[in-house]
């Protein structure tokens, strides 16, 4: 079984190949068949791999095959070979399964588009790169599906290409992550040049018996491969790129929220943890960029007006819970969130499609309103998944893995009190803004008529995902509920270290558990008061001078575009226009006028007139007397 | 005899070209064409086993060698050699060779025949420059392929083609000269010391210079090779020349023209003059990492999609020049690749260019804008070269800039993370050029219509090759791997003593058969 890891990529990337080469000869039902088909026996494969690789667990924890030598160069041999253990297993799972359910529900929601099959085949090639990068042994392979899963998203936000902005979206998109990238290779320079290896396993092995402990190596490379991580994960300073690339169809945010792209840095933080452990401090470094970038981007997602800007910050805040787990050791928790909200958040930017997809592609809240009789089905999976996300207690799957991390950050040995504050008060924001989000969506009157109403094939993928969303957290409850269940962090941790615990704090769980509680039904019940108990309050508080100027300055990112815009965008720009002629040609032309000025110079002294000439020899004659005479 | 027929197979074919190209123009290219497929034919059946072939460790560098005298009594002879390089970039020459021909089909109409003469000449001079082994001879070649080129770009080319053909001739002739200057100083100084007036490569190989008189000579060589690379501030002849230059002259230009200069300082520069190289490299990568960027920044800027194109050159050979300079084994292979795959990819996005150009009558990027909707094949083409321009891994392009980079990585740190950033401008201009071609409104209407067999199968080969080369370039690597070791191993000889060695070039693997190599 194992041996067919290989098509588990293939499938998809052969699908992108038969679609992009058939392009529009292809009928649209064949087109779909193909898209959907790939990826969903990919699904099917990883789940019949999924039995095979716990039968060898605990004997086997990791599997290698390659498939073939992508080059072999002076103490460089890359293959193109897989690597299979819990995490990768993991992180499949989720790709191919929930990538297949956006793919059926994209056949329903593209259906009138021009473009179906390229959709299609862009969908199928994002899938393929997404599994490349989880699957490659070595941080070549890897760096070719972080990549191309950077390209895919470029194709995707751009994907209806005749309105600019939707262009400038996905170049900023893939140019903001680019620079992450560049400075990941640089770590991938760093680590070849000291370690000679660029296979995952081999280098984390030298590291460790070469690197100690809090040395400059580890950090430096550490920080270097944040620098990717921060670019594809949307988190600080790297996150404006996401927010806009909401240009794209909504099965795309979907996938590039939930199963691809922005959990890729978490990804690769997580596979090359010990290099990260061997340095205090981009640990920290990291707990603190995901504290910092959830709480900034829970402020953001409280004022936007977007209903797919909402979520895109709910992505940026819940990334950054991964990252604050991640930051503080807790890789099982980081794992276990990721999973939950890879099922959360794709449920709701596809209910949020059906329903922008039943008001004929409004995305403004604040025409909603009304939907909840009008499109049932879409509202209770939308609940089911505002509720996840929000962390409802007890009956959601978002409870569970966000408290596991809330609880870990506050008793692991590196993590601490403030972070466990940060960690709080973003559960109490996550909560205030999706519910905010859910009303102004569903309750109140009806403001545009629903001109849609979703079929099957994207009815079955929101029940799949809303079923996921509140039973998939009892793959782990808590120790304090009576011995609670560790099924999954059993799983992760053939993969991934256990957390240490700090023992003085352990005995406070149940307290903490209770905080996190408070702070998500807190936000409800606020947001359930401001907005439809008494909109009075609600309304007077939005009109408080400081509440409108902060509300501006969180709609717009903080301003950070602005920033990034005075500091690196508007002068490169400036830069290129002002020498579009090349100066440096400009020198050189200033040498060949030179050369004419000397001969018109030259030309003009021949006048063909006598006197000038006597005149030029009487001057001259004298000038080389006087210079002998008195010289 | 293999290597001179491979050069008389174009010269004959464009001399047939010319002539029976004054009746008609059909015979003119079908010669060309038939030529070209012919002399890949016999390449591919003669060169690629030979070089395919583990080679036994005493072997000498060449796989295929021929020396007839010459002029005996200056000490020139007609000596042609082939290793895995040269193997490599004739196949190159002779597949872009194919790919000029093949997009200049529609596009000349006025004095077919003499173009295509012009155009086989060229590609001959090109064939001779990469086997060419006695200096005087490689002179010979390099002159060769430069005259028809001027006709090319002053016959055929665009508006401003007396001013592009005119810059290209007297940047490449003077920088030429100072090459000859240099080999004709080198001669008396290896005839002076050793008693042997010789234009031959491998005789004057390791011949003992003073620093300085070395320098000199090295910089002669350089001079030449920077200017066709081209190397910043040298630049600038390149995106006059490539702008006016008819779409085949910008193919062979930026595909192969530009490949000579490489292929010069691999083969000459350092090997000839190893100290005053190792000397001279820390300016030398500086210089190429100003080029990377520089070329970059300016490529992003320009309104005329030709031009832009053309300063993307500037930037990829940057690269090819940081890792000679580095001469590791990492850097060289990483720069072989990048050499094929800029001629490739840079290549297709001439071909692509003069598509537009002979459909719209127009390069500028101002008057175009959602072309996709018109033309979804030649956008989709376009997207694929743009994505190979920038360097996405899969395609052949990212194979040999990473390579580069980790290559020179361990002896120039900060000037490889510099040239890193070249990535990122890179996705810039490329991403642009997508976006201002054929995504975005239409701003001008435009009923064009889409490939056609022919120009689809030409865009098809090359996106393939690039492909392959991304995916599986072990191929090239294990037929260059011998030739590059061997012009690695080529020794500084012992009567200098090496200086204190504090620059970014650590000295070749101490080997004490490395002089042996060198004088055989």
């Amino acid at each position: 079984m194992i041996q067919l890891l290989w098509l588990i990529p293939a499938l998809p990337l052969a699908g992108f190949v038969i679609l992009a080469l058939g392009g529009a000869r292809l009928s649209r039902r064949a087109a779909a068949w193909i898209g959907v088909g790939s990826v969903g026996i990919s699904a099917l494969l990883t789940l019949a791999l999924a039995v095979a690789f716990l039968r060898g667990l605990p004997a086997i924890p990791a599997h290698i095959r390659q498939v073939w030598t992508w080059f072999d160069v002076a103490g460089l041999n890359i293959g193109v070979s897989f690597y299979l253990d819990a995490l990768a297993l993991t992180m499949m799972a989720v790709i191919t399964g929930v990538g297949f359910l956006i793919h059926l529900y994209s056949v329903g929601y593209m259906a009138h588009d021009d473009g179906f099959s390229r959709f299609f085949a862009y969908m199928n090639l994002f899938v393929g790169a997404m599994l490349i990068l989880v699957m490659a042994d070595n941080l070549m392979l890897l760096y070719l599906g972080w990549e191309g899963v950077g390209a895919c998203s470029y194709l995707l936000i751009g994907f209806w290409y005749r309105d600019p902005a939707n262009g400038y979206a996905a170049r900023k998109a893939f140019v903001v992550t680019r620079v992450g990238d560049t400075a990941m290779a640089v770590a991938l320079f760093l680590l070849f040049d000291r370690l000679g290896s660029l296979q995952i396993q081999e280098l984390m092995q030298r590291a460790g018996a070469q690197w100690g402990v809090g040395t400059i190596l580890p950090t430096v490379v550490a920080l270097l491969l944040l620098g990717g991580a921060v670019g594809k994960s949307a988190q600080l300073p790297l996150q404006t790129w996401l927010p806009d690339a909401m240009a794209g169809p909504t099965p795309v945010s979907a996938l590039i929220h939930a199963a691809t792209m922005v959990t890729a840095g978490f990804y690769l933080i997580a596979r090359t943890h010990l290099i990260f452990e061997l340095s205090p401090l981009a640990m920290s470094i990291v707990a603190i960029v995901g504290a910092a970038t959830l709480l900034l981007a829970g402020f953001s997602g409280l004022c936007q007006t977007d209903i797919k800007r909402v979520l895109a910050y709910s992505t940026v805040s819940q990334i950054g819970y991964m990252f604050l787990a991640l930051g503080v050791g807790a890789w099982a928790a980081a794992t276990f969130h990721f999973m939950i909200h890879a099922f959360f958040k794709a449920l709701l930017f596809l209910a949020a499609g059906a329903v922008i997809h039943a008001l004929s592609g409004e995305q403004d809240l604040f025409k909603m309103g009304g939907l909840r009789r009008e499109l049932p089905l879409v509202y209770l999976v939308f609940l089911a998944g505002a509720a996840s996300l929000s962390a409802i207690p007890l009956v959601t799957a978002g409870f569970y893995s966000k408290d596991m991390i809330i609880w870990e950050v506050f008793a692991s040995n590196r993590g601490g009190t403030l972070l466990w504050a940060a960690a709080l008060a973003g559960a109490l924001l996550t909560s205030i803004y999706t519910f905010r989000m859910f009303f102004l969506c569903f309750e109140g009157p009806l403001r545009t008529p629903v001109a849609h109403k979703p079929g099957w094939n994207m009815s079955l993928p929101l029940a799949v995902l809303a079923v996921l969303s509140l039973v998939a957290g009892f793959l782990e409850i808590p120790h304090s509920f009576g011995g609670g269940v560790q099924i999954f962090s059993h799983f992760i941790q053939s993969a991934l270290p256990a957390t240490q615990l700090l023992p003085a704090r352990e005995s406070n769980e149940i307290l903490c558990q209770l905080a996190s509680a408070a702070a998500a039904l807190g936000g409800l019940g606020l947001v359930w008061w401001l907005m439809l108990r008494s909109p009075q309050a609600g309304a007077a508080l939005t009109r408080q001078p400081l509440a409108m100027k902060l509300s501006r300055f969180w709609l717009n990112g903080w301003g950070f575009d602005w920033l990034y815009g005075l500091l690196f965008e508007r002068p490169y720009i400036f830069l290129a226009q002002i020498n579009r002629a090349d100066i440096v040609d400009g020198c050189f032309t200033l040498l060949a006028r030179f050369g004419l000025a000397l001969n018109a110079l030259a030309g003009a002294a021949q006048t063909g007139r006598v006197r000038t000439y006597a005149a030029g020899l009487t001057v001259g004659a004298a000038a080389i007397i006087a210079w002998v005479v008195w010289l | 005899m293999m290597l001179i027929i491979l050069i008389a197979v174009p010269l004959a074919g464009g001399i047939l070209a010319g002539i029976l190209g004054r009746r008609n123009a059909g015979a003119a290219r079908w010669i060309s064409l038939a030529a070209l497929l012919l002399d890949l034919i016999l390449a591919l059946v003669w060169l690629l086993p030979v070089a395919t072939r583990p080679l036994a460790p005493t072997a000498g560098p060449w796989l295929v060698e021929l020396r007839l005298p010459w002029i005996s009594t200056l000490g020139i002879s007609f000596h042609l050699a082939a290793d895995g390089l040269s193997v490599v970039l004739i196949l190159l020459t002779l597949l872009l060779g194919l790919a000029a021909v093949a997009c200049s089909w529609s596009e000349i109409h006025e004095r077919t025949g003499f173009f295509f003469f012009n155009l086989m000449w060229v590609l001959a001079g090109i064939l001779g420059v990469f086997t060419a082994l006695d200096l005087f001879l490689f002179y010979f070649f390099w002159e060769l392929m430069m005259v028809p080129m001027f006709f090319l770009i002053i016959l055929w080319g665009h508006e401003n083609r007396v001013y592009a053909a005119i810059k290209f001739f007297l940047f490449t002739q003077i920088a030429g000269l100072l090459m000859l200057a240099a080999i004709i100083g080198l001669y008396f100084i290896h005839g002076q010391i050793s008693g042997n007036y010789s234009f031959d490569y491998s005789a004057l190989l390791g011949t003992p210079l003073a620093a300085g008189t070395g320098m000199f000579l090295m910089l002669g060589f350089f001079a030449a090779f920077a200017v066709k690379l081209p190397a910043f501030p040298v630049h600038v002849w390149l995106p006059d020349a490539h702008t006016e230059a008819p779409t085949a002259g910008s193919v062979v230009l930026a595909g192969l023209l530009l490949k000579t200069g490489a292929y010069g300082l691999l083969r000459f520069v350092v090997p000839l003059f190893p100290e005053a190289a190792r000397a001279f490299a820390p300016w030398a990568m500086a210089l190429a990492v100003a080029g990377i960027i520089y070329g970059a920044v300016l490529a992003f800027s320009q309104t005329d999609l030709k031009r832009l194109v053309a300063y993307t050159s500037v930037s990829h050979m940057g690269f090819v020049m940081l890792a000679v300079f580095a001469w590791n084994e990492m850097a060289l292979q990483g720069a072989l690749i990048q050499i094929i795959c800029h001629g490739l990819s840079t290549g297709a996005l001439f071909v692509i260019v003069g598509m537009l150009q002979e459909r719209m009558h127009t390069r500028d990027l101002r008057r175009m804008g959602g072309l996709w909707k018109e033309v979804p094949r030649l956008g989709g083409f376009a997207m694929f070269f743009a994505l190979a321009s920038l360097g996405l891994p899969g395609l052949g392009n990212f194979v040999g800039e990473f390579l580069i980079l980790i290559g020179v990585f361990p002896q120039a740190p900060l000037l490889t993370v510099v040239a890193a950033g070249g990535l990122v401008a890179a996705s810039i201009y490329s991403l642009w050029i997508v976006q201002q071609a054929f995504h975005g409104q239409a701003r001008e209407t435009w009923r064009i219509s889409d490939l056609n067999g022919r120009e689809a199968v030409t865009l098809g080969v090359l996106a393939a090759a690039l492909l392959w080369l991304g995916l599986y370039p072990q191929p090239v690597i294990q037929m260059a791997r011998p030739a590059l070791a061997h012009m690695r191993q080529i020794q500084v000889p012992h009567s200098f003593p090496a200086p204190e060695s504090t620059a970014s070039l650590p000295a070749a693997p101490a080997d004490p058969q490395g002089e042996m190599h060198a004088i055989r």
